[in-house]
């Protein structure tokens, strides 16, 4: 019996500590202190780095030591070592403990009817008013329901023996929006674990018309997607006159069953979804040893134009014309060098490409000139005619992000949650008022005094700032009255 | 005139009111307090016109390199929110309008003494720092609407921390009644180490070549001083730092007085303490961590990444929430709850920063 009664004390207790707000403000404390040490310590990178780094606080000959230690204690993927996720839990069980301990005694204040209060309970309230008025009784208190009634208060009355009194309330729910935000980040953390449970982080690099039905997880094992992508190109585009790229773009084409299903141009920040999994723009690169394809666009006056495939040292013909054109070399960044006046290539990757093309015409002596794909109008020719340098396709690939994440609707259903709950707990807040209506003197002659009382859970000088409207609002409309 | 230059003008109408709201508290002169808020005003009106003729230079950068961007489109893409030095200005922008709601609102002009200081010193930062103040074009990860509104809730955010750790810190001396007291022992530390700091990147500016200035941040940070190859002149910073701490907290109980002689209580800092975190919560809940985590989802397919600019955006998180759930339930008063609002503030200034200076990581958005 005795045993009995012992046990229940300590599951009592244990479950009255795993309410508390002591253990909450532990957790927190704990939880932003340890997270510190995962943003100095890398996460997940090569132990040399690591290493390297601490050696400069506890220097060369202890670091590989201490380097030990701080991987018996899960410092290098610290987020996912078994004590921060165990704190991670600890932290949400304190949140559904403590909310269930405490949401019956909320309720119960949201659902209180409110009662009339005596006068001398009204002057004790935290926002207290006063005032006398010349008037008559039912006057003054018509005057006060109206004016509540248009700040949207539901307004009851009590009468006595020579006074009135209006009491009414608003804003209860506003208690409960500290659950409404508790209850939010349950949700975001659901959400993050069904991304991680159900869902896949990889990455893809694919050539420039290539195709893959398989995208790679970081420790490079691949995962069938269920349906393969085409990338037909893809382009980095600058800022005029300077290297500052403005965007990176692919064109991918999705065939599912052998069918083209979709066919998008990504961005960075505008990716492509299908079938849940979702492609974005992450890098890109040249291949080694490709050769391409230059792409031109030729055009003469005549209006005749035409779009051309060629490989290096292949001729062309602009159309309508008897110019003849020969591409004979590219270069992947070309400038003219500041001191040497020379054309230079400044740099291996396609910031500036430009290819050098030999033109030929009946009566006129051979010439080269270089079309630059940024400067289109280096491609305008004498008598109208045009190259315009499209691409030079087939030398790069685009690196793309594969990400599966059933989750993220959760984790986003979580956050609109929270933003709400916010706003209640901090913007709205449970306001009650009372106002004594009564006549001072003997009956119906003397003035009538008017207490007005208050109280409100939060944002106590907007509340006041209310109640003295109302109470100008009504001296207003007494003084209509009386003109009347 | 170019907007740099105006933004010049106003740090230094800035700088003016800072200065004559300290003869204020020291005077109590009325007059002075309506010269300390008219210059606040002043340089407030600058700033904002440099700001908008910053927006419309943006404007029109955009429109030349994007001819086909629609109205809505340009006007987001070239917000001034780009890099350090227009976030920072934004954020001085941003605390001065809290200040002057204060100031009218509950007509103590006196806490100008406390929130101006931390306008000049993020404007010193930004002169001292070197930070570009040409405008950038926006790289694409930076091109999306998700992103400006990350900033600029965020920085709203940070200003309302700021009014709070203003406010918390001339709380902390108020109420201290003798020098041994940990709480006043703790406001001379942290106002001795930001004092330091701002002078010690004075005096790496001044003994940098313009060069050196563009990555002044990541290479030079007192490097000339604290962190000095030299060992001697090392040392020498240290312990004139350590002195000057000492020195702070031995004169800085002056302050006491001085407060106490104006119309301030503590429990009016308190309520504004309470206030701006109040404000600032919500803010940089939804800016910093919703809106950044969709932000990177959409450019990189992660909403959390664990990367240091995101977890020390979360552990200022952290201490905020400690301290609503302190104060509201824990049931915390006055010391303990002001020293969080300054802790607070610090993790804010190390996440903005910090991360930057010390940790490098994804975000290298505000390195530049
Ligand atoms: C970082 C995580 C948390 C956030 C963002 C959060 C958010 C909030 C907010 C916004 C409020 C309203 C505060 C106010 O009215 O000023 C609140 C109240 C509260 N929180 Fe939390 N909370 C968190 C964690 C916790 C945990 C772990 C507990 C567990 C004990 C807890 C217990 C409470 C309690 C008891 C209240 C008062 C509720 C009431 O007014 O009835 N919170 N919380």
């Amino acid at each position: 019996m005795e045993k009995e009664e012992k046990k229940r004390n300590i599951l009592e207790s244990i479950w009255k500590s795993l309410a508390s707000v002591k253990l909450a403000i532990f957790i927190l404390m704990i939880l932003a202190l340890s997270s510190i040490i995962g943003t100095i310590v890398e996460q997940q990178a090569e132990p040399a780095r690591n290493i390297s780094l601490l050696a400069k606080f506890f220097g060369d000959s202890f670091a590989p030591t201490v380097y030990n230690i701080f991987v018996k204690l899960g410092f290098m993927d610290m987020y996912r070592s078994w004590w921060f996720v165990s704190f991670l839990v600890l932290f949400s069980i304190n949140l559904v403990v403590c909310s269930i301990e405490r949401l019956p005694k909320t309720w119960k204040i949201i659902k209180k009817p409110l009662k009339p209060m005596a006068q001398s309970g009204i002057k004790s309230l935290p926002v207290k008013k006063e005032i006398k008025l010349q008037a008559n009784l039912s006057d003054v208190k018509d005057v006060f329901h109206t004016a509540l009634k248009e700040s949207r208060y539901n307004v009851f009355e009590a009468a006595e023996e020579g006074s009135i009194q209006l009491y009414t309330q608003r804003g209860g729910f506003a208690r409960l929006g500290a659950y409404i935000v508790h209850i939010s980040i349950l949700l975001i953390f659901i959400g993050a674990i069904v991304g991680v449970r159900y869902g896949f982080k990889a990455h893809v690099n694919i050539p420039e018309g290539g195709t893959t039905s398989v995208a790679y997880d970081n420790n490079r094992k691949s995962i069938p997607l269920g349906f393969s992508v085409k990338c037909n190109w893809y382009d980095t585009t600058y800022y005029p006159d300077i290297d500052t790229p403005q965007e990176f773009s692919s064109e991918l084409v999705v065939y599912d069953q052998g069918k083209e299903v979709m066919k998008k141009v990504i961005e960075v920040n505008s990716p492509l979804t299908y079938k849940g999994i979702t492609f974005y723009q992450s890098s890109y690169g040249k291949i080694p040893d490709a050769v391409g394809h230059f792409v031109l666009d030729v055009s003469s006056p005549s209006g005749q134009e035409k779009t051309l495939w060629l490989r290096h040292g292949e001729s062309f013909v602009i159309p309508g014309t008897e110019v003849k054109g020969r591409i004979v070399d590219f270069s992947t960044a070309l400038t003219r060098d500041r001191h040497s006046n020379q054309l230079i290539t400044y740099s291996d990757s396609m910031v500036n490409p430009a290819v050098a093309i030999e033109f030929e015409e009946p009566g006129r002596e051979k010439y080269t000139g270089w079309i630059l794909k940024r400067y289109p109008e280096t491609g305008n020719l004498m008598n109208g005619n045009k190259v315009i340098f499209k691409d030079y396709w087939g030398v790069e690939y685009t690196g793309l992000q594969v990400a599966k994440d059933p989750g993220v609707g959760i984790v986003y259903l979580g956050c609109l949650i929270m933003a709400v709950g916010l706003y209640i707990s901090f913007f709205i807040s449970h306001k009650k008022i009372w106002v004594y209506i009564t006549q001072e003197g003997s009956k119906g002659k003397g003035p009538i005094s008017v207490t007005v009382g208050g109280s409100t859970t939060k944002n106590r000088i907007t509340f006041e700032q209310e109640i003295d409207k109302i109470i100008a609002k009504t001296s207003q409309a007494m003084e209509g009255r009386s003109k009347k | 005139m170019s907007s740099a230059n105006l933004f010049d003008l106003s740090a230094g109408f800035y700088f003016a009111a800072l200065i004559t709201y300290v003869i204020y508290l020291v005077t109590r002169n009325k007059k002075t307090g309506v010269a300390a808020t008219t210059l606040t005003i002043v340089g407030f009106v600058s700033q904002t016109i440099a700001f908008a003729l910053r927006w419309i230079h943006g404007y029109s950068y955009w429109l030349s390199a994007n001819p086909t961007s629609g109205l809505i489109e340009a006007l987001l893409r070239s917000a001034p929110l780009r890099n350090l030095y227009e976030s920072l200005i934004f954020f001085v922008w941003c605390l001065i309008v809290f200040h002057l709601v204060i100031e009218f609102k509950y007509k103590i002009r006196s806490l100008g003494a406390f929130v101006t200081p931390l306008a000049a010193a993020a404007l010193l930062f930004i002169d001292v720092a070197g930070t570009t103040t040409e405008i950038q074009p926006l790289i694409p990860a930076l091109q999306s609407n998700w992103l400006l509104f990350h900033v600029f809730l965020s920085f709203i955010g940070y200003a309302a921390f700021g009014v709070a750790f203003g406010a918390a810190s001339a709380y902390l001396v108020m109420v201290t009644e003798s020098k041994t007291e940990k709480t006043y022992i703790f406001w001379s530390i942290i106002v001795g180490i930001f004092i330091i700091v701002l002078v010690g990147m004075g005096i790496d500016f001044v003994s940098l070549s313009s060069s050196e200035r563009s990555q002044f941040l990541q290479n030079h940070f007192l490097k000339s001083t604290l962190r000095s190859d030299s060992g001697g002149v090392a040392v020498v910073s240290w312990i004139v730092s350590i002195v000057f701490i000492g020195a702070i907290w031995q004169f800085g109980f002056g302050l006491k007085k001085v407060l106490e002689n104006l119309s301030i209580t503590p429990r009016v800092l308190d309520e504004i303490q309470y206030k701006s975190i109040a404000i600032g919560f919500p803010l940089f809940t939804l800016g910093g961590l919703i809106m950044g985590a969709i932000w990177a989802n959409s450019a990189w397919g992660k909403y959390w990444t664990w990367d240091p600019k995101e977890t020390w955006s979360l552990i200022t998180w952290f201490v905020y929430a400690l301290y609503l759930h302190a104060r509201f339930v824990g049931g915390w008063r006055g010391k303990r709850v002001a020293v969080l609002a300054v802790v607070g503030f610090i993790a804010v200034i190390f996440t903005y920063l910090g991360v930057n200076l010390v940790l490098s990581g994804l975000h290298s958005y505000g390195a530049s």
